[in-house]
């Protein structure tokens, strides 16, 4: 069973569309009393990281997740301002914490080069694949992007970028937490890969 | 590298799927659901799907067609057709919609923009702009909002300014012509603002696509090609691929 969380700024309706074409048993969760013992957490996010960062503080999801995460090693998947979420400070829409899983800031995009454009929106490929949850991606195949922030990363942990004008971090993996920038609910059939293997062997 | 995208756009009058040709002759063309089925399993970059008698009947794009719609649909989806409250992308997103296309709101309330980009992000924010040519110069166009008087690069820039993160350029000359893409508005359009835009508005073969993309524009979309002649969104990619245009 996994467990997704709702913050109530995500895009529930594509997550769980994906979850229901590939057949994966799933529970929704919007408030702590809900979550119990999860086995595995998706936590999705569209929005901005500081509207998602007082959803998780005043709901209580802070403590709830991080209890599981740390304290029982229980596997999480961030996606977008999920991914973002893990890090320990965003500055979308002002300074404001996240999970602190990661340490990183989440910070605007910025480019000297004005044909670069921001947001990164649209397909790009991962410079590199070598991780299981990749695993059936093939070299060059894109996935779908649509952010203005990026995650800095503060620690040396396995990571993925994507160039667009500069490197971009893709995808972070720490054991058993992962987060992926882009949108696997959205990537076609890639992007379905993804999300089953995060369930399957992650 | 990001690459450049192909976007079928489909059209709804409420619930039939239709063409238009300068925006005012239509053709009807059968159910949403069975076209944009179609064009899940052609492997599209992303699609747009948007109600145009939503705003001058005062109502949204329907819920429950979208619900129907986004089932099977894996890749990008905006949807946009009479969205006027905050409310309204709320539940456009929580069916299953990526990203939501304002036009006749934000022209009417150009502060709209800025509130929904701060409460979704700004990347789930597409201003589509309606453009006709008169004396050589680029006008914003819009049935809704009688004596508009815009210069397209004013609102380029006041839109951008607003928070949007993706701006959609239709030709309404062009609509349906399937004569060729306006490549001075297209690349106009790209100069203006530093967000992706999207050029729509002529399209006439897979090389005219190529061409377009070729400019500084982030993505071509598209919906006569794609209906009334034999050629794919697949193929308009392989015409990028030909052209060196970095493309899925």
């Amino acid at each position: 069973m996994i467990t997704v969380i709702d913050l109530k700024v995500g895009n529930m309706g594509s997550l769980i569309n994906a979850l229901k074409f590939l057949n994966i048993d799933f529970e929704i969760v919007d408030s702590i009393e809900n979550f119990i013992d999860p086995e595995k957490i998706i936590l999705p996010g569209v929005g901005s990281f500081s509207a998602a960062s007082s959803c998780l503080f005043e709901s209580g999801f802070y403590e709830a997740i991080s209890k599981e995460v740390l304290g029982n090693n229980v596997p999480i998947l961030g996606i977008c301002v999920g991914m973002q979420l893990l890090a320990e400070i965003g500055f979308e829409g002002g300074k404001s914490r996240g999970l602190g899983f990661i340490k990183a800031d989440v910070t605007k995009i910025s480019r000297v080069d004005k044909s670069i454009r921001i947001p990164h929106m649209g397909w790009n490929s991962l410079e590199s694949i070598d991780y299981p949850i990749f695993s059936d991606l093939k070299a060059n195949e894109c996935v779908y992007f649509v952010h203005s922030y990026e995650m800095k990363l503060k620690e040396s942990i396995s990571f993925s970028t994507v160039d667009h004008g500069g490197e971009i971090v893709a995808y972070v993996n720490k054991g058993h937490i992962h987060g992926v920038q882009f949108h696997p609910e959205k990537s076609q059939s890639s992007g379905l890969s993804i999300i089953k293997n995060f369930v399957m062997s992650c | 590298m990001l690459r450049k995208r192909i976007i079928p756009i489909v059209l709804l009058d409420g619930f039939s799927v239709l063409k238009t040709i300068n925006f005012s002759r239509r053709r009807n063309l059968g159910s949403p659901i069975t076209v944009m089925r179609t064009y899940n399993t052609r492997n599209v970059d992303e699609l747009i799907l948007l109600d145009i008698d939503a705003s001058s009947s005062g109502r949204s794009i329907d819920k429950f067609t979208l619900m129907d719609i986004t089932k099977e649909c894996f890749m990008p989806l905006s949807v946009g057709g009479g969205i006027s409250t905050i409310k309204d992308i709320e539940e456009l997103l929580s069916v299953g919609a990526d990203k939501v296309v304002l036009n006749t709101a934000a022209l009417k309330n150009p502060q709209f923009i800025n509130s929904a980009a701060n409460r979704f992000g700004s990347q789930c924010i597409i201003i589509s702009i309606d453009v006709i040519k008169t004396n050589d110069k680029y006008l914003v166009y819009n049935k809704n909002c009688e004596d508009l008087e815009l210069e397209l690069t004013d609102w380029l820039l006041q839109v951008e300014r607003q928070g949007a993160g993706e701006i959609l350029i239709n030709s309404v000359d062009l609509d349906g012509s399937l004569s060729g893409g306006d490549s001075a508005l297209a690349e106009l359009a790209a100069s203006v603002v530093n967000i992706p835009v999207i050029y729509c508005g002529g399209i006439s073969t897979p090389k005219n696509a190529a061409d377009i993309a070729a400019l500084s524009v982030s993505a071509v979309a598209a919906a006569s090609i794609f209906h009334f002649t034999e050629h794919t969104p697949e193929e308009c990619r392989q015409a990028l691929s030909i052209e060196g245009v970095p493309v899925r």
